[in-house]
């Protein structure tokens, strides 16, 4: 362990402050300080959010939409509330387009259910990347079984960055959906999206872009990107798990029947038939996640209080420092190199598999994320069962990853 | 918590250089093991002369756990009829998931009690147990292979 590097800190990002705010972050595991470098599989949260869902549970929980008394209105204007942050968050035109889901995967999943199952069928063809993680593969798979679409997979090259001269080759006029990352999970690697959600609109396709690992990372505009869909995780962003948001134009949105049907999704309900609700409530059947809505929506005031300016000119600073560091350890291979990235380090360890990694790290009270980070097509591409990742959030230090090349020395004596 | 109760030098050294790392030509039995959460993959080969396992083998990857407890599985069955196999099979799965009956007879275990140490890390037991569940299931007929 060194404390070599200072910690290099942009002025208006008060490294040591944002840390107070995340009583996680401050405990011993395995009788050294934790170093939590697993913001990619699901980041921390600050007392802001914490507090925010304790204080909705004390003094503010009721249904919502439901009741003419105090707390059902307060609690409904916590939610909607919630809504609209989250529409000024990535830009979206109305709080129509931001429905609540589970998260990314279901968000995901209702696309595939209510937009692309009714109207897809043999000859059409969904696009995604090799990158994709398998919430944004199985889905489509899943729909293409259902209605007899076929799914076609652009290939991406050494460094991890997606083949763009293929991609807009596999476009053509059966191409119905496009669906991809925005920032892999397993190589860091930021897609030029907007690019490429030109090229497929301009073959007439509609799209859809994963973003769990861009939101909680970089500013996103929606509108700006041009995306039909775009879907996204509170727990990545320093929110509570169980809640996402699946963003939709309005009018692509209209145009769904809904998904799941219940409370809260409809207008009039008798035998003889069923008035669907307005959007948003029409894709949210059910008792929502009202408590992650009102915790997710103090996330993002959260993070608009730091800036995601800020939070991405940190994360650049540690990817870059991390880059460099872990580079230096002996045998160690970077998966995943692309120009542009987020703050992602996934890599191999020559003769250590990567689950002996994550042991004998974790053991110094550092936690990486071992396996193949639910993107096997991506490990099978690079020919490795596996890699170990370091992913960052903007309350990392330079000194964790000091600490995690230290650790990965000593696993490398371990082993010799 | 010691690293060092985890990776012993014998392990480390299976590790590094795994015994009976080979394929057996048919006659054999065989299985294949998966851990798809970490990416182990083994597949055991047995040759069986009536009742008694005549040669043992095993190839994949893995991660040091997985291969140096298929390393030493192999060399503590030769020799072994099918019953004496299951046996140890029980023994072991004692022994890793830390049950008392076992402790007290570590010893008898050899080379093999060197993974008691698995026991204290509970993510990783599944890792020491890979092979022997792929030995017990191709020995008893679960995916065998039987070619002239």
């Amino acid at each position: 362990m060194s404390a070599r590097a200072g910690n290099i800190v942009q002025p208006g990002l008060d490294v040591a402050r944002i840390r107070a705010d995340f009583p996680i972050l401050h405990q011993a595991v395995n009788s050294h300080p934790l170093a939590y470098l697993d913001n990619a599989a699901s980041s921390q949260r600050p007392l802001q959010v914490i507090d925010a869902v304790a204080e909705y549970y004390r003094s503010d929980h009721a249904n919502v939409h439901r009741g003419v008394h105090a707390l059902s209105q307060r609690a409904t204007d916590a939610f909607e509330g919630a809504r609209s942050k989250l529409r000024a968050f990535v830009n979206a035109a109305s709080d129509k387009e931001i429905i609540w889901t589970r998260g990314t995967t279901e968000a995901i999943n209702l696309v595939a259910q209510a937009w692309a199952r009714p109207r897809l069928g043999p000859g059409d063809e969904i696009l995604v990347s090799r990158m994709e993680h398998h919430a944004n593969i199985v889905p489509w798979q899943m729909v293409c079984e259902q209605t007899g679409a076929t799914l076609v997979v652009a290939p991406i090259d050494e460094k991890g960055e997606i083949r763009l001269d293929e991609f807009e080759r596999l476009l053509g006029p059966a191409t119905r959906l496009v669906a991809v990352g925005h920032v892999s999970n397993a190589l860091g690697t930021i897609n030029p999206v907007r690019e490429m959600t030109a090229m497929a609109k301009a073959a007439g396709a509609a799209v859809l872009l994963d973003g769990a690992q861009a939101v909680p990372h970089m500013r996103v505009d929606v509108r700006e990107l041009g995306c039909d869909f775009y879907a996204f995780s509170s727990h990545k962003m320093c929110g509570p798990t169980g809640i996402g948001v699946l963003y939709g134009r309005e009018a692509i949105l209209a145009e769904m029947p809904p998904w799941q049907g219940g409370g809260d999704m409809i207008l009039a309900v008798s035998f003889e038939g069923t008035i669907y609700n307005d959007l948003p409530w029409k894709f949210e059947a059910g008792t929502p996640n009202i408590a992650g809505a009102v915790g997710f929506g103090a996330a993002v005031d959260y993070l608009e209080d730091i800036g995601m300016d800020a939070i991405a000119a940190r994360e650049a600073q540690l990817l870059e420092h991390a880059t460099r560091v872990l580079s230096e350890v002996p045998g160690l291979r970077i998966i995943g190199t692309a120009e542009h990235k987020a703050a992602v380090v996934s890599f191999v360890l020559e003769g250590i598999h990567p689950h002996d990694i994550g042991t004998i790290v974790d053991a110094e009270g550092i936690a990486v994320r071992t396996g193949h980070h639910c993107a096997m097509p991506v490990m099978e591409f690079f020919g490795v069962p596996a890699t170990a990742r370091a992913s960052y959030s903007f309350y990392n230090t330079e000194e964790e990853t000091e600490r995690l090349a230290a650790a990965l020395n000593k696993a490398q004596e371990m082993f010799a | 918590m010691d690293l060092k109760d985890l990776y012993r030098d014998v392990i480390v050294d299976h590790n590094r250089r795994p015994r009976n790392f080979r394929e057996i030509e048919p006659p054999r039995c065989t299985a294949d093991g998966h851990n798809p959460l970490c990416g182990d993959k083994l597949r055991v080969y047995l040759r069986l002369a009536d009742d008694v396992i005549e040669d043992v083998a095993f190839e994949g990857s893995g991660c040091a756990i997985s291969v140096a407890s298929a390393s030493m599985m192999t060399e503590s069955l030769k020799g072994k009829t099918q019953s004496e196999a299951l046996a140890l099979f029980e023994r072991m799965h004692d022994l890793l998931t830390g049950r008392e009956s076992a402790a007290a007879n570590v010893s008898e275990l050899g080379k093999l009690a060197a993974l008691q140490g698995v026991r204290e890390y509970p993510t990783r037991v599944k890792c020491a147990s890979l092979c022997w569940h792929t030995m017990k299931t191709a020995l008893t007929g679960g995916q065998t292979v039987t070619t002239e």
